[in-house]
């Protein structure tokens, strides 16, 4: 077995099922939903000066919605012990993770392709800088996130509280990677400064933490 | 062993009272800030005993990983927490010294955002170590490697952005140039400090190791009467 045809058997059997029961979708886009309900309670949305934080406030709703199907990705698993048979299949754990990680990436961007849209009748948001930089950016720091998010899940189903565990380790390590999006986001939108370092960053995150993850995964992933 | 805790730590506190007259009585008035600048004699010292013992959770924890030596993450949970503590107190320093220098507690600045951001991440270790349920070590070794690869990529972003927009103050702590009666006081104290710290983790992780034998006593015991 090699690991793209794993990957590519396990990402199909994830969809399919994300694709019947819609679960992590529904709960994350109604979550990103009330996030944005609520923040309009906390400033006039419609004003001019709220396109400066409007970056910070697209990626807090994508953070804590993201840590919704975050959560799910390796419970279902748990269950009639599927994680336990992989462990001892020969196939190679980063293809598993590898998997796990691209059906994150792609349910995390299609609530965000779901998402914008609202964000941008409900604050009025206009691009002022370009726009593809934007799906650089998001690209970027989406995959950011669910590349430790998945990882750090993996982590915190071997605890006690595991839901509450999630968010706790991810958030202090992503900081650099949420501090990039937002200011990128902010920049881009309102044209007043380049992102290109951010984006510089954003990458050599992803790369970094990508390869400490495909190191580390299979550790993890055995320890009994 | 015991005996040898028994001596070094009251000659480290000794010491340290001795140290702390040398700092607040013996070393000159700074011009500029006064009293306060020594507050320095501290916070530096506490900085560099916390990025040690971080340094000293990373080699361990990756020797933990490699070797799966249980005294290896003994040291690692130490190292840790000793570190955690320093960082905290360093975090207080500051801003006990930024009120009455720069005239407020806080400012987000890239060396104070660093280092709180660093706080945090340990503090996210440390909580995880608590609530594992099982296979503890494995998963604190792997946060520690994740923890430590961030550090330079949390200043690196944090200092970009903290110099791209202009911060409300800056200056102090600088002192390119320390006077030499200053200089040697600080040095004691920077000793003193690594001495203490060094302790610190010695008798966390005698404990850490003790609390390992006292489990797997435990499991044996089970399994016995089990059996």
């Amino acid at each position: 077995m090699t690991t793209l045809t794993v990957t590519r058997t396990t990402l199909l059997k994830d969809l399919r099922m994300e694709w019947r029961s819609k679960d992590a979708i529904n709960s994350m886009l109604f979550f990103a939903l009330l996030v944005v309900v609520i923040f309009s309670f906390a400033f006039n949305p419609t004003a001019e000066e709220s396109r400066m934080i409007a970056g910070g406030l697209i990626w807090v709703a994508f953070l804590f919605a993201a840590v919704v199907a975050l959560n799910q990705t390796w419970a279902r698993e748990l269950r009639n012990q599927v994680l336990d048979a992989y462990r001892v299949s020969p196939a190679p754990p980063n293809a598993l993770f590898l998997a796990k990680a691209i059906g994150n990436f792609l349910f995390v961007v299609v609530l965000e392709c779901l998402m914008t849209p609202l964000f941008v009748i409900f604050y009025e948001l206009r691009s002022i800088g370009p726009v593809w930089q934007l799906i650089v950016v998001a690209l970027l720091g989406t995959w950011a996130l669910v590349v430790n998010g998945t990882f750090f899940a993996a982590l915190s189903i071997r605890t006690r509280s595991r839901e509450i565990m999630l968010p706790l380790i991810l958030f202090p390590i992503s900081i650099p990677a949420l501090l990039g999006m937002v200011d990128a986001t902010t920049s881009i939108l309102t044209g007043e400064a380049t992102p290109d370092f951010w984006i510089k960053l954003l990458a050599v995150y992803d790369i970094v933490f990508t390869a400490i993850c495909l190191m580390l995964f299979e550790t993890v992933l055995n320890a009994e | 062993m015991k005996r040898l805790a028994l001596i070094t730590l009251p000659l480290t506190l000794v010491l340290l009272a001795v140290s702390s007259y040398l700092a607040l009585v013996v070393a000159p008035t700074e011009a500029t800030m006064g009293d306060v600048q020594r507050i320095f004699y501290y916070h530096v010292p506490s900085a560099w005993v916390g990025g040690f013992c971080f340094f000293i959770n990373f080699v361990a924890s990756i020797w933990y990983l490699w070797k799966r030596s249980p005294r290896s993450d003994a040291l690692a949970a130490a190292s840790a927490e000793v570190g955690v503590v320093f960082c905290a107190v360093l975090l207080i320093e500051g801003t006990l010294w930024a009120r009455p220098v720069w005239g407020i507690w806080w400012t987000w600045d890239a060396r104070l955002t660093t280092t709180l951001v660093l706080w945090l991440i340990y503090v996210s270790y440390l909580v995880l170590r608590r609530f594992s349920a099982g296979q503890t070590q494995v998963m604190a070794a792997a946060l520690a490697v994740f923890a430590f690869a961030d550090v330079p990529i949390v200043y690196m972003s944090i200092r970009w952005f903290r110099t791209q927009h202009p911060s409300p103050v800056m200056g102090g702590g600088e002192n390119s140039g320390l006077a030499p009666a200053m200089l040697q006081v600080f040095l004691v104290n920077l000793a003193l400090f690594t001495v203490l710290g060094i302790l610190f983790i010695w008798l966390r992780y005698k404990l850490e190791t003790a609390e390992q034998a006292l489990e797997s006593a435990h499991a044996q015991a089970a399994l016995k009467g089990a059996a």
